[in-house]
């Protein structure tokens, strides 16, 4: 067993892992973080995305014991501090952007690491950084819409229904 | 104005917060005290005879609680096809026991034939792979055609591998040959409805508990129907009797219809629980999902059609070899008849046709319905061939078959496949399409992409589809063997909120916003104060879930049967209120009032005073505020469509782009039109996705060639484009209170023929007019070969 500790949504965690478990299991089996999603296994489909040392990762794709001592956002850390949705939260909301929610949290913290270092993407570019994150409900039209109201872009100049 | 609230108003979905936040409760987010962990043991031939398992090993690895074989449910019962197919000589249809765990035989790649359980999931996946199987490999059987012609057998104790062979119509069949074969005109198409992995992104999982104080067991599972799959394992499989299992399908991310059936993971986990007396724990990998799901489609399919030299039809005449798989699975074997063969007429006045269907035993993963299941398979069909029929006769697509649509004068229309449609108008679809699509700039656009050395090309097609699944009487006649209706209570509390249980199943449909609108405008109430409850069968009377596009069609129409029943005993609580007859009482916007008096109290006195009756007749009404009511609906409804592609296909690369795609839809009365342009959204990814990128492939031996998201081409977000929807040509339901027809399976079933049709289309335009059918997948390497054959 690996004893390690990382900062998770701002918070000190540490725990105890075998040397093969992997960051998404840390997160949802020791954590209980379950908000992270685990929606394949050959690090295809981006439902586990999260953020380490603010950059986005595929949590199936690192070990726990890669993140000792990193500084991890998931899903559960994006809403504002009195609660509310966050502007990327939101858009999905207003927008439709997702249905059965369980590629969500995956778009969510995927969209965020795109705005980051593409404040105004067009249509193009958020289609390109989204390919690592399958959706089987949407379509990706309304994401795509979301993502584009989340960038503070006109959606319906871009992306009439 | 468009309205903020209430039916036909687009609010927010309440659902999302939780699913934005990260607080959705899927199945494997549940952690229970004491849980222990299933990994199955796989086969990895695709036939083969078991001779011996040797389980020792695995028993005694560290934490390993116990090890289940076949052996340990031979006295159970077997996984039940849900319907009875005859074939058309009168014959039931082949019925294969289709065990927990495999015993005697494994019947295709991922086949499980023992299950370990052990304290963490990677103790028994260690485990797992200490069992030691020694399995004798035979030849597989893959291809349907050499199934049909003999050889090896999947179930060695049926004698053949053919489950039956249908005919439909089969009084039509004299009539429907002699219009062919003297017909002036006759098309033939034969193509392929390719496989496909339904692949919710949330993979099945299942958790059993057993409380033995009490006797009880729950399920958490992730279950489109959680009573449907109650009664499959209490009634068929392990013999728990019903009111000692309780079955719950928390949030469940998406199914499509691979979520629709029981599945032996499911029994395993509860007997296991039992035998422990400890949770039992399972999530598919993804892998698993790929392997054992019930996969989709996979017809071979040979259509004719009869028609006049002015393009007038005469006879339609298919024959299709439809793959059940391995063993079937619930619904396999109405999908490809009673989903299928009666919609054949589609959208036109045929006068007479014959469908056969022979499904087929093969050593692969079962295959069910998934997604429009059987519809999307005859309008592939049909519209393919009528396109071919429109080059063939050289008059414009769109002509022919607004020649043949059948009128909107003309409904109800008997159609020849069998239903009775009750409402439609095709022509307005056609119109509407026509001015979205922007069909008379097409022209233009096609020599702006010839400029740039690419070929565009563009493809329309119509559908027609069953929905509202289904009357039971009919589908009784049919071969079912389970009713279906649905159910709802509407419990208003002693506050005047209200819990609404219902047996639809909400995976991403949106029911959680979508019933409260409903409630609220019959109710005059805020649809904030109307919660609905859904997915546990300790909380909800009844339910068949939700598929075939069914839950507002057929479980809607109970909520608003339960209401009504709210407002009519509330009446007579007000009339007593308000020392007024019940028949003077009215009810508007939530107040109960007496014609031409200042009287008139509130839904929520009234509420009050049900729960707290003093003053209160107690001799003629009984307190409290809860109906429920079960809605069998009296027909299928008909949602209908008119979708048009425009593809640009590069000839250097073979690779086709979608530059636009309108989809024209009849869905009747529309309650949220946000959650059903997101329908048929999600609908027409999974259409596209089958046209151009899925196709699950096993090799000669029965190996899965696309068992993960590298082999199989899922949609992204790059291979789409944005879509036109539009659903205001709305033909009201005439049978249901709601007047609404079902959204959720349209995109799917009306867009792979506009895509392959737009394909042939841009390979025409370059010349390439030998080229009539290219089968789905329209790969860069298809299109490349057609192109250079």
């Amino acid at each position: 067993m690996t004893k390690l500790s990382m900062t998770v949504n701002g918070k000190p965690v540490s725990g105890n892992v075998e040397g093969r478990t992997l960051l998404v299991d840390f997160l949802r089996q020791d954590l209980h973080l379950t908000g992270t999603h685990v929606g394949c296994d050959t690090s295809q489909c981006g439902a586990c995305t999260v953020h380490v040392n603010g950059v986005a990762v595929k949590s199936c794709t690192m070990l726990a014991a890669e993140a000792d001592g990193a500084d991890v956002a998931t899903i559960e850390g994006q809403a504002n501090a009195d609660g509310s949705l966050n502007v990327i939260q939101q858009a999905f909301q207003d927008h439709h952007g997702l249905q059965c929610g369980f590629c969500t949290p995956g778009m969510v913290m995927a969209t965020a690491d795109l705005l980051k270092n593409n404040p105004t993407p067009n249509e193009a570019d958020v289609r390109h950084h989204l390919d690592g994150n399958i959706c089987r409900c949407t379509g990706y039209h309304n994401i795509v819409k979301a993502v584009l109201a989340a960038s503070g872009q006109d959606v319906d100049a871009v992306a009439a229904e | 104005m468009p309205k903020d609230s209430g039916i036909g108003a687009s609010p927010k979905r309440r659902e999302d917060i939780r699913f934005l936040t990260g607080l959705g409760q899927y199945t494997d987010d549940i952690s229970l005290t004491g849980e222990t962990h299933a990994v199955f043991a796989r086969s990895q031939v695709a036939n083969g005879i078991i001779k011996s398992i040797d389980t020792s090993a695995a028993e005694n690895m560290p934490g390993v609680l116990a090890v289940f074989t076949g052996d340990d449910f031979v006295d159970v019962g077997g996984n039940p096809a849900g319907w009875l197919i005859n074939s058309r000589d009168g014959e039931p249809m082949k019925e294969p026991k289709r065990p927990v765990l495999a015993h005697g035989k494994v019947r295709h790649v991922g086949d499980a034939y023992a299950a370990v359980i052990a304290e963490t999931a990677e103790q028994a996946r260690d485990a797992a792979e200490a069992i030691e199987a020694d399995i004798d490999e035979q030849p597989a059987v893959v291809d349907m055609k050499s199934a049909l012609a003999g050889g090896a057998l999947v179930h060695d104790e049926i004698g053949t591998n053919q489950c039956f062979d249908w005919g439909w119509i089969e009084d039509n069949r004299a009539a429907t040959d002699a219009a062919i074969k003297s017909a002036p005109h006759v098309t033939t198409l034969e193509l392929v409805n390719n496989r496909l992995v339904p692949n919710a992104m949330e993979p099945r999982a299942s958790t059993g508990v057993f409380d033995p104080g009490t006797g009880d067991y729950t399920l958490y599972t992730t279950s489109q129907n959680p009573h449907l799959t109650r009664l499959l394992i209490c009634a068929f499989v392990l013999g728990i009797p019903e009111n000692k299992l309780r079955v719950v399908a928390p949030d469940v991310g998406g199914g499509f219809g691979s979520k629709i059936y029981h599945y032996g993971e499911e029994a395993l986990v509860l007997s296991a629980a039992k035998k422990l007396g400890r949770p039992v724990r399972w999530t598919a990998s993804r892998s698993e999902s790929f392997l054992t799901d019930a996969h989709g489609r996979d017809h071979v399919t040979k259509i004719e059609i009869a028609c006049e030299k002015d393009g007038t039809f005469l006879a339609f005449r298919t024959e299709t070899m439809a793959n059940v798989g391995a063993y079937l699975s619930n619904f396999s074997t109405a999908t490809p008849t009673f989903l299928h063969g009666t919609l054949m007429a589609g959208n036109y006045t045929v006068p007479t046709l014959y469908v056969n269907v022979k499904a087929v035993f093969t050593n692969t993963a079962p295959v069910d319905a998934y997604r429009g299941a059987g519809r999307p398979e005859a309008t592939y069909s049909l519209e393919r061939a009528i396109d071919k029929c429109a080059q063939e006769l050289g008059m414009d697509p769109l002509a022919l078959r607004r020649k043949n649509f059948i009128k909107p004068d003309q409904f109800p229309y008997a159609a020849a496949a069998g239903l009775e449609y009750d409402t439609g108008n095709y022509h307005a679809l056609v119109d509407k399409l026509e001015e979205l699509a922007d069909l008379s700039g097409f022209e233009a656009r096609r020599a702006a992409t010839k400029a740039t050395g690419k070929l565009r090309g563009i493809g329309v097609n119509t559908y027609i589809e069953a929905c509202g699944i289904a009357p039971s009487n009919l589908v009784g006649v049919l071969g079912s063997r389970v009713g279906l209706y649905d159910a709802a209570t509407v419990r208003v509390n002693a506050t005047g909120n209200i819990s609404v249980m219902v047996g639809a199943h909400s995976h991403g449909q949106g029911h959680e916003t979508a019933f409260p609108q409903v409630v609220a405008d019959m109710l005059g109430i805020d649809e904030g104060s109307i919660d609905i409850v859904h997915g546990d069968t300790s909380k909800i009377p009844f339910g068949m879930g939700t598929y075939g596009s069914r839950s507002l069609a057929v479980c809607g129409s109970a909520v608003v049967r339960a209401t009504e029943k709210i407002i009519n005993k509330a009446k007579k609580i007000a009339a007593h209120m308000m020392e007024a007859s019940e028949q003077d009482v009215e009810f508007s916007e939530g107040q109960f009032s007496i014609a031409g008096t200042d009287k008139s109290v509130g839904f929520g006195d009234v509420a009050l005073k049900a729960y707290i009756p003093h003053n209160f007749p107690i001799e003629d009404i009984e307190p409290g505020l809860e109906e429920t009511a079960f809605y069998d609906p009296a027909n299928f409804t008909y949602p209908a469509g008119a979708y048009a592609c425009e593809v640009e296909v590069d000839p250097d690369t073979g690779k086709v782009t979608i530059d636009r795609f309108t989809a024209v839809d009849d869905f009747g009365n529309v309650i949220n039109p946000m959650i059903v342009t997101g329908q048929v959204h999600g609908g027409l990814a999974q259409g596209i996705g089958q046209a151009l990128l899925e196709n699950c492939t096993y090799d000669e031996n029965g190996q899965i060639l696309s068992a993960s998201f590298m082999d199989y081409a899922m949609p992204r977000a790059s291979d789409l484009p944005l879509y036109t929807v539009d659903h205001s040509c709305q033909t009201p339901c005439t049978h249901n209170p709601l007047g609404v027809k079902g959204c959720g399976e349209a995109g799917a079933i009306g867009s792979p023929p506009a895509v392959v049709n737009a394909v042939i289309n841009a390979l025409h335009s370059g010349g390439h007019t030998d080229v009539t059918h290219i089968d789905m997948p329209v790969s860069p390497a298809r299109v490349w070969a057609a192109m250079n054959s």
